[in-house]
Formats: C-alpha cells, structure tokens, sequence
C-alpha cells in the first residue's frame, strides 16, 4: 500500500495523540475487550446462588391479639444488602427487629415459626442475648450517640467486652471510623463531644460504633430519613461499602433509595410478605400487582 | 400480565405526563403512517405532488421525535419512574426512534418517486414495490393499532408478518436483476426502484420493533433478537 509521505506524518501523530492503546496490525481493533464481560449485567444477583445468612420459617408474631406479621418465609443472603418496604404499618421493622430480639422488650408479644442466623435458631431459650445483639448490629432512625466524647461513643461497645488496651481501642476506632467513612472529618477532634456532630455525621458515628464490636449483620432501620440529601447519599455510599463484609438489612420509606442500595427487595403489606425478588426485577417487572402499584406511587 | 398502566397514581399530574407521550407517540405515528401512504402514492400513481408534500412534512416528525424525548426525560428525571411506568416510557424512547425511520424511509421513497416520474421508467416496475408497499404499510398501521390499545397479540401478529417482507423484497429483487440483465440501459432506473424496495424492507423491520416494545411494556420481556415461535412462547408463559 502506498502512501504520500504526508498521509504518513498524519498518522503518525494522530496514534501518537490516541496514546497506548494503538496497536499497529489492522486487523486488532484498537479498544479490543472481552465482549462476554460487556455484555454481561454487572449487578445481577440471583437468590439460589447465594449463602443464606439469615432464614425466616413460617414465622407469626402477635402483639398481644393483633398478629402483626403473618407467616412470613424468607432467606436474606450473606454480604448483601436487603431493603424492606411497604406503607407505615406494613410489620417491616417488626420483622428487622425479630433478628436481634428487640422485640424481647415489649409486652405481650408472642412469636411462632423460627429465625436462624447460620442455622443457629435465634429464639432458642439458652441463647446469649446479649452475643446475638454483638453479631447483629442495629441503627435507627434517629442518630442515638452517646453524650460522650466522639472516641468513648466508638470504644464502648469494646470496653463493655473488657478490651483494655489503649493501643487496640485506638486501632479499632480509628479502623471504625474509616469504614463508617467519617475519618476524615473527626480525625482532630476525636475527644469533642459527640452531640456536637451534623446529623448525617452523628449517624455514620452510629454506624462506626456498631462496625467497631464486628458485627455479622447490621440491621438498619430507617438509617437516612433524618437526614438531609447529601448526607443522605454518604450514608448510601457507606452501605455500598459495608456490603462486602456485613450482611445489611434496611428497611425504608424511600422506594428509591431501596431501588439504589439493596440487591434485594422484599414488599411487604399489612403483615405479609408479597413480594420478595432481586432488586432489578421487583423494581422493572414485578410479578404482583400489588407491588407494581406500590413502587409506582399508585397505592392507597 | 402485571402492569397497572391506565388505573390511576397518587399523583394525577404524573397520570396526566403519562398520558401525554402516550397520546403524542400516537400523534406521531399518525404522520408517520400518512407520510408513507403519500410516498407510495406518488410512486405508484406517478403524482409528484405528494412526494413534495412527503418531503415538505419531513422536518415535523423529526421535530415531534425530538420534543417526546425531551419529555420522556423530564419524565425519568423528575418522576423516577418504575415497573411498568418505567417500561412504558422505555417503550416510548425507542418507539419514537423507530417512528422517525420510517419517516426517513418515506421521505427517500418520495425523493426517488420524484427521480422516477422524471424518468418515466416503465410501470411494469411497480407491481411488485405496491404489494411490498401496502405490506408494510399495514404492518406500520397495525403496528400503531397494537401500540395504541397495548394489545401483545395483535403485536404477535404484525411481528409474524414481517418475515412475508422479506420474501417480497427478495422476489423484488430478482425481478429487477433480470430487467438489467434485458438492457444495461435500464441499470440507473432500477437501481432507484432496488433502494425503494429496500427502504420499504426496513420499514416493516422498524414496524416490528415497535411491536416488540410493545410486547416489553405489557410483559417485562425482552423479546428482540429471537424467532416468532420464541416469542410466542414467551408470551403464552406469562398468560398463565
């Protein structure tokens, strides 16, 4: 093939401008790519792939008469995040709050069916309380710091276990504190009372004092609803990152946030579970029609 | 079949946003359809003022494609819609694109219907180009139909049409080899006729995307790419 010599000066520089990627035989595409890993959905996560971290087995609770969860069967997989929603008074945090036994503290409850955390069967009679809220972790609402020094709030649950060693409590905080992306703006003030953070920074130092006792689980009920936007989505970003080593649990109001978190969705209405699927599905092709109208704001 | 499409939201404002593409995509389909029936007027019954009329209306649907865009992404952006909201304005983005190719289509048909009336090429031509003609003008009219009532198997049934167009062109095809194999003189005047078959050829595909956009709002299924008899299984699953 022949060339005017500055045809070749052209090309030259324009694979010098086009950089590395510029491979001289004609026949090898310059953006050459594995076509199998394109085409591929990156976030696509079936159920019957996964380790099972929490089972729920034809499980009712009552509140005195009133059944506010009618059995529900439901497997929630390890390291991922899995959001409920539903309308206010659906049984969704009733049920988040059966994994780490809150549901202990109230009056005349009454529960049917079993719970196991790795085949560990929550309710059993000789289990440690105590243990099972370390391995599952919870945050409201409403950030609930400690009136206690920012360092104290993260190290408490390490202290109530004897850990003693000033060294350690101080790696453990500052590793805390870094997962609870909240490092950063602490670092310098760590003995300031904790009261005296944002909202959106106390709920990450909420967040940081349940990672610091190495929880499995975290459950977290209503986690940003507080909050304002951009503190909103530090707190989803967080979760995003908790996800590879904790199984999260969320429960909440806001149908998008749920969309942009989780990797699974349950729907639930009136205390039944209508609709459990893989995030992607339940919010592009539900099966229930129930579940369409809710997510697509034609509910009530 | 899940979608809740057509009972009502919480938010009538979003009910009415809906039903405003939904009502303009049909809009658009209307002058789509009406500027393919004048090109093939104009191509088969010599009358060259509806090519000029096709080519004078073209800079409209390219105008209402762009103006459904923008409202499908206000839409996406202020609304954030799911499920079956979701696949609709889905459906719609890519309806619209297809609606402006058939308009591109007609368009080329009238500017080579206005070339062939100059050139008075023999009407023997046309007998085959009519049929595929009026083949895929009624798939784009039934097409719009299934759109319009949302109606996956009157969608099936257009989709399964398709294939027939593809037999006409190539039948088209070897019509025309032989005339420019009769006289070379004939070569530049059939080769106008081969680029109308052909245009008339990609209208009925874009006609039967349309009906896969369709099957996916109703459904949640993607059914591009994969034979009738596939897509024929794939919604008799979802019936039961």
């Amino acid at each position: 093939m022949q060339q005017s010599n500055t045809d070749s000066e052209h090309r030259t520089t324009a694979e010098h401008s086009r950089g590395e990627n510029v491979v001289n035989d004609p026949n090898t595409p310059t953006h050459a790519m594995d076509l199998g890993s394109v085409v591929r959905a990156r976030d696509q996560y079936h159920l019957a792939e996964e380790k099972i971290c929490l089972s729920i087995r034809d499980f009712n609770l009552y509140y005195s008469d009133k059944q506010a969860l009618k059995n529900i069967n439901l497997d929630i997989p390890e390291k991922r995040v899995t959001a409920f929603i539903g309308p206010s008074g659906c049984g969704k945090s009733t049920l988040l709050r059966c994994f780490n036994r809150m549901n202990d503290l109230i009056d005349n409850v009454r529960i049917e069916g079993n719970i196991k955390l790795h085949e560990q069967d929550i309710n059993e009679n000789q289990i440690n309380i105590a243990e099972l809220r370390r391995r599952v972790g919870m945050v409201f609402q409403k950030p609930n710091p400690f009136p206690k020094s920012i360092y104290e709030n993260v190290a408490y649950g390490l202290r109530i276990q004897g850990v003693k060693s000033r060294r350690t409590l101080d790696m453990a905080v500052e590793k805390s504190l870094r997962n609870a992306a909240l490092w950063d703006e602490v670092a310098d003030r760590l003995h300031d009372n904790a009261l005296g953070l944002s909202g959106g920074q106390q709920q990450r130092l909420v967040i940081a004092r349940a990672i610091a006792i190495e929880p499995e689980v975290m459950l977290l009920d209503e986690p940003a609803s507080a909050l304002d936007p951009i503190s909103t989505l530090k707190i989803e970003e967080l979760i995003y990152e908790l996800k590879s080593k904790y199984t999260i649990v969320i429960v909440t109001h806001n149908m998008q946030q749920a969309a942009r978190v989780s990797d699974y969705t349950a729907y639930m209405y009136i205390g039944e579970l209508i609709e459990y699927s893989d995030t992607n599905t339940l919010f592009t092709n539900p099966k229930m029609k129930m579940t369409e109208d809710y997510i697509t704001g034609r509910y009530g | 079949m899940t979608t809740s499409v057509g009972t009502q939201h919480i938010s009538k404002q979003f009910d009415n946003e809906l039903e405003n593409i939904r009502e303009r995509v049909l809009a658009m389909g209307g002058l789509v359809e009406q500027q393919l029936i004048n090109a093939l007027r104009a191509l088969t019954e010599f009358e060259v003022e509806f090519a000029q009329l096709v080519v004078r209306n073209e800079p409209q649907v390219n105008a209402l494609e762009v103006s459904i865009d923008e409202d499908c992404t206000k839409i996406l952006a202020r609304r954030q819609p799911a499920a079956g909201d979701l696949r609709l304005v889905m459906a719609v983005i890519k309806t619209i694109t297809d609606l402006e190719r058939i308009g591109d289509e007609s368009e080329k048909i009238a500017k080579m219907a206005i070339e062939l009336i100059e050139k008075q090429g023999p009407k023997s031509y046309y007998v085959g180009i009519s049929a595929l003609g009026n083949h895929a003008r009624k798939m784009v009219h039934d097409a719009l139909d299934a759109f319009a009532r949302m109606d996956t198997q009157a969608a099936l049934k257009v989709a399964s049409d398709e294939p027939r167009s593809d037999e006409m062109y190539v039948a088209i095809l070897r019509q025309l080899i032989t005339y420019m194999m009769e006289d070379p003189r004939n070569i530049s005047g059939t080769i106008d006729v081969v680029w109308t078959a052909r245009a008339l050829e990609r209208i009925a595909d874009h006609a039967r995307n349309i009906c896969e956009y369709v099957i996916y709002f109703v459904e949640g299924k993607d059914v591009r790419h994969i034979s009738i008899e596939q897509m024929e299984k794939e919604i008799s699953e979802s019936k039961k």
